[in-house]
This record gives C-alpha cells, sequence and structure tokens, in this order.
C-alpha cells in the first residue's frame, strides 16, 4: 500500500498539492504514481513565470519504460521548479512527497483548493484502483 | 499467387464465428459511393516471365544522357564497394533493428552512422534517420516549436531561397499544427537571404529561423551573420544542409557565435545513386539538450550485465509505440538500408576524402559556369560565392534550349522559371566530381548549338 499524507489535497490523475504558509502551492506526483512509472530517468518542468490552467499538460516524468504527463491541478502562475530534478530525477522515486516536489504555483483561485480530494478520498480512489 | 494466407474455408469459418454471411456483407458499413468499383486502368495480372521482358524493355528507353541537374539530388561517384558491402546479407535491411540481442552488427552501424553525422554537422545528437531531406525539415520546425518553451507563436521564418519542393513539404506537413511558415525574400543581385528583410521581424515573436546552405541557388548564405540573428532574437537557428559540402564549409555547430542547435537535410549525395521517386534519407542532428524533442529512432552504446559493451535503442519514451499521440513525430520512418549505405560511404571516403569530393565539386562547377558564360549572351546570375550549382540565365526560350540540348544528349540544368518567374529565362546547373573537363566543353558546345542564332528568332 502506498503512502498518502493526510495533509496534502490529491487529484484523480495521482498529483499532491502542499499549501504553503504564503499561499503558493508545492505539486508534484503521489507514491503510487512514482512506483507505477518504476526508475524516473527524466522531468520535464514548466517554464517559471508560465501561467497554466487547471487540467493543462505542464510537466513530463519519463522513466524508463513510460513517459507520463503531469496535469496542472489548479490555475495560477508558476513561481519556482524543483531544479535539483534535472541533474537528479530519482529524487521523485525515494522522496515522493519531499525533495521530489516538481514546481510551485501561485494559484488564481486559491479556493478552488477545497474542490481537491482529500486524503482519504484519494485513498478511497487507490484502493478502487487496486480492486 | 496472392499472398493472401486464409483458404476460403479459414475465411468461411471466420464469417461464421461473427455472424457474417460474407465479405461484402462485413463491409456493408461502408457507403458504396466510397468502394472502389474496378481498378479502371490498371492492366491484367502479368506472368514474372513478361513482367521481366516488359521491364526490359521500359529500361532500355533509358538514355545515358550526360547530366548536370542538381535541386536537391545529386550525382557522385559512389565507390562499388558501398553497394557490395551494404547488400550483404548481414546488413540487408531497411529497417531499425528492435531486438538489440540479435542485431548487435546493424545497431552498431547505426551507432557509426549517427557519430559522423554528428560530427560531421558540428552537433551533439543525430538519430537514425528520416525519410526525405524535406520530410526532415519539416521533423525540424516541429521540433523547434515543440522545444522552444519561451516563444508562443508558432512562427517560423522560411527563406526564399530555400528549395521550393522543400516548401511545400514543410507547407504541408506543419500547416495543419497550427505553424506559421513566413517568407524571407533574397536579394536578387547577390542570392542570398536579405538580412534587411529579416530586420521587419526584428521586434516579433518568432519560434525558428530556416536557414539553407547552400541554397536552392547553389550560392552560400550569410550563415554566420544568420545564426547569429536567430540567436539574438530568440529563434531557434535550422540548418538544411547539403553533406557533402560540409566536407569544406563550417558546420552548423559552427556557425555565428554559438552555432544553431538544429541540423537536417538529404542524405542522398552521401553513396545513394540519383533515383527519380528515391529512396533517399533524411538526417537530422542536434544539441543534447533537445534530445528528448528529436523525432525517429536513437541508438546508444552501453553494457550488458556482465559490463560487455553493446548497442541498443535507447530515449524510447519519445517514440510513438510508448507515447502515442503525444509522441515527437507519428511519421519518422527511416531509411536503415540508405544509411546503411551512407555509412559505409562515410567510412571509405573519411574527412578527408570528403573534402576531396567537395573541393571537385565546387571546381567543376566553376569550370562549367566559366564555359558556359564564354558564349555570348550566356550569364552566371548572383555575385555570392557558390558551392557545386550555378543559375545561368541563356537568350531565348529555356525550354527551347533544353530541348535542344537533350537532343544532343545532355541534360543541361532545371529551369527555375515556375518557381522564380523573376529571374527569366534561368537554368538551375550543377558540375559534381563525375564530370570531366571533356563533358564540360561538350556541354558548353551543345549549348552554342541549342541557342537561337544571333540575329534570328527563337
Amino acid at each position: 500500500m502506498s503512502e498518502i499524507p493526510h495533509d496534502l489535497r490529491y487529484t484523480k490523475d495521482h498529483e499532491w498539492v502542499r499549501e504553503q504558509d504564503d499561499g503558493d502551492l508545492a505539486i508534484g506526483i503521489t507514491d503510487h504514481a512514482q512506483t507505477s512509472l518504476g526508475d524516473l530517468v527524466f522531468v520535464e518542468l514548466p517554464e517559471v513565470g508560465a501561467s497554466v490552467d487547471a487540467r493543462d499538460a505542464c510537466a513530463v516524468v519519463e522513466s524508463v519504460k513510460a513517459a507520463s504527463d503531469v496535469y496542472c491541478p489548479l490555475s495560477g502562475t508558476v513561481v519556482e521548479i524543483n531544479e535539483a530534478l534535472g541533474d537528479s530525477p530519482e529524487l521523485v522515486n525515494s522522496d515522493p512527497y519531499g525533495e521530489g516536489w516538481l514546481f510551485r504555483l501561485r494559484p488564481d483561485a486559491p479556493q478552488e483548493l477545497e474542490e481537491l480530494l482529500s486524503g482519504e478520498h484519494y485513498e478511497r480512489l487507490l484502493a478502487e484502483l487496486e480492486t | 499467387m496472392p499472398f493472401i494466407p486464409h483458404t476460403e474455408s479459414d475465411t468461411e469459418s471466420m464469417l461464421r464465428a461473427i455472424g457474417a454471411e460474407s465479405i461484402d456483407q462485413l463491409f456493408d458499413e461502408i457507403p458504396p459511393a466510397l468502394k472502389c468499383k474496378g481498378l479502371e486502368g490498371v492492366p491484367g495480372a502479368l506472368s514474372e516471365l513478361e513482367v521481366g521482358r516488359l521491364m526490359r524493355q521500359r529500361a532500355a528507353q533509358d538514355q545515358t544522357s550526360s547530366s548536370f541537374l542538381g535541386a536537391g539530388a545529386y550525382q557522385h561517384h559512389i565507390p562499388a564497394a558501398v553497394w557490395e558491402i551494404a547488400t550483404r546479407g548481414e546488413y540487408y535491411s531497411a529497417y531499425t533493428p528492435y531486438q538489440a540481442e540479435a542485431s548487435q552488427g546493424t545497431l552498431q552501424l547505426l551507432y557509426e552512422y549517427q557519430t559522423m553525422m554528428a560530427s560531421l554537422t558540428g552537433l551533439e545528437v543525430s538519430n537514425a534517420s528520416l525519410y526525405d531531406g524535406a520530410s526532415a525539415l519539416a521533423e525540424a520546425v516541429l521540433m523547434a516549436v515543440r522545444a522552444h518553451r519561451k516563444s508562443r507563436s508558432r512562427r517560423v521564418l522560411v527563406p526564399r531561397s530555400l528549395n521550393p519542393l522543400y516548401a511545400s513539404v514543410v507547407e504541408t506537413i506543419t500547416a495543419s499544427q497550427g505553424v506559421e511558415l513566413i517568407e524571407i525574400p533574397y536579394d536578387l543581385r547577390t542570392g542570398r537571404t536579405d538580412l534587411g528583410a529579416l530586420a521587419a521581424h526584428a521586434k516579433n515573436d518568432i519560434t525558428a529561423l530556416v536557414i539553407p546552405q547552400p541554397n536552392v541557388f547553389g550560392v552560400l548564405e550569410d550563415v554566420d551573420a544568420l545564426a547569429t540573428w536567430a540567436r539574438e532574437h530568440g529563434a531557434l537557428g535550422i540548418a538544411v544542409v547539403n553533406p557533402i559540402a560540409l566536407g569544406l564549409l563550417h558546420p552548423p555547430g559552427a556557425w555565428g557565435r554559438e552555432g544553431v542547435p538544429i541540423a537536417c537535410g538529404e542524405g542522398q549525395p552521401l553513396g545513394v545513386p540519383v533515383s527519380s521517386g528515391g529512396p533517399y534519407f533524411g538526417f537530422l542532428t542536434c544539441r543534447e539538450e533537445l534530445v528528448r524533442q528529436l523525432p525517429g529512432r536513437l541508438v546508444g552504446r552501453t553494457v550488458d550485465i556482465q559490463g560487455k559493451p553493446g548497442f541498443t535503442l535507447t530515449l524510447q519514451a519519445r517514440e510513438q509505440h510508448i507515447r502515442r499521440s503525444r509522441a515527437t513525430s507519428n511519421i519518422c520512418t527511416n531509411q536503415g538500408l540508405m544509411v546503411t549505405a551512407a555509412t559505409i560511404y562515410m567510412s571509405l571516403l573519411g574527412p578527408q576524402g570528403l573534402k576531396r569530393v567537395a573541393a571537385e565539386c565546387h571546381s567543376k562547377t566553376q569550370s562549367l559556369v566559366t564555359a558556359a558564360t564564354a558564349i555570348d549572351g550566356v550569364e552566371a546570375l548572383f555575385s555570392s560565392p557558390r558551392f557545386h550549382e550555378a543559375v545561368l540565365r541563356v537568350p531565348g526560350d529555356v525550354d527551347h534550349v533544353l530541348a535542344g540540348m537533350r537532343d544532343r544528349g545532355i541534360l543541361a540544368g532545371v529551369p527555375l522559371g515556375s518557381w522564380y518567374p523573376e529571374l527569366g529565362d534561368a537554368l538551375l546547373v550543377c558540375a559534381t566530381e563525375t564530370k570531366t573537363e571533356e563533358d564540360i566543353a561538350a556541354y558548353a558546345d551543345a549549348l552554342r548549338g541549342a541557342l537561337p542564332r544571333a540575329g534570328s528568332a527563337p
């Protein structure tokens, strides 16, 4: 069973969102997502300053066997990307909710965060997927 | 004998299994208007013997003309060893292999090819080839649009001095993908892309600039200025180069201050005979940071679990069997057999040999221009240096002159009137290392004979 921290929000496409103290959102892919993809070899991140819409394919995670789009959970502006992934994409595998974050977003409408899945909800979704 | 593996009873039992009475009934949802009603104009079947006889008759119609045609396909001497080796059973395949464990020889050859093309173009990565030069350019344009993440315009500047056949293929492939192609005129005096005309786009968001070297007139563009312009205006430079010319000229990776990041072109001059309809092959190379946007197959060197060196396909997550509609390309046909010939050709010649071929081509074309322009009324257009093609303007009707030359056993050039009406009765000519001074003298004699006599109507 994969790890699902309950203080985060989730999407059904297996992205997680963490609200920071300053209101910006850190975004990554879940433990389940990284396990399914296998060893990551490359991560393509959005441009800092890019404005993205919810559901936009804004990043790509590539493993030895697949490449998947990462969809933006909310609309907003990209304020920072995880530069460390350029040399060490495997951080997404080893620490998906920490060192393996992908980018930070300044949301256009922070209240939309409430519409994303809670940890419990995402856990139920995974349980359904696995049955 | 039709190569259909199913017997009548196979077909019947399959139809029974799905509950259809006949093949026609199986396909009856296709509207009758869309169905092919017999193949009019296609003659009946012939036996192998009859086909052989017919083909020999047709082949006998070929003339052994002396060809001075270029315009994208070039006649070069191909050492006999090239096709002797390329057609050996071990190499003879049009495809890049899937099974690394069964295909080390072919994979190594493709790896060597990629190394040679990367070195020839001065860039870091090459794919295992594409369909032809024109479609390679279309792929290069799409690659630039994907790779250039700061430019949103999808505007690509395309010099009018680019081979018009390439421009047309690029238009066909990229137009439906939202790419806007903007034509940049050439200078009528020099035959080069007009740098002044680029200035009009200095303030616009431009995704890429196509830079042909040499251009369709055989003229050498000011590639350093063009590459630097692209760099300074935030556009990706895309080189379209003749690989033989690169034996002498600076590689795209060294153009201007920092080079261009993408190069492509037609590989036919490297050991593939001129043939109407091909097959030819396209090459495409780039800087390493763009590798994930590079379409096509890519062979890499690695080690197996015992630490022994070996070759394998790599970075396949870009490709359509993994990324499907989001792949870098859904065409990316490659030309394995032509690439095999090219690799053998390049390894037989080596860098010095390639340089000598290039120098010889240039010198023969200069001789041709000198001999032709010694004739009254024949002039060479464009003042810029050229590689192995030149534009001649002839007095009188160019088609008439060409017909007269053809009667004398010479294919004298490609008329440019339909592509470039402003050039008048102009002829694009090419002399490669295959032409002797005697061939060139014969060309001049035939041209003299084919021209309208002074004072008489053409």
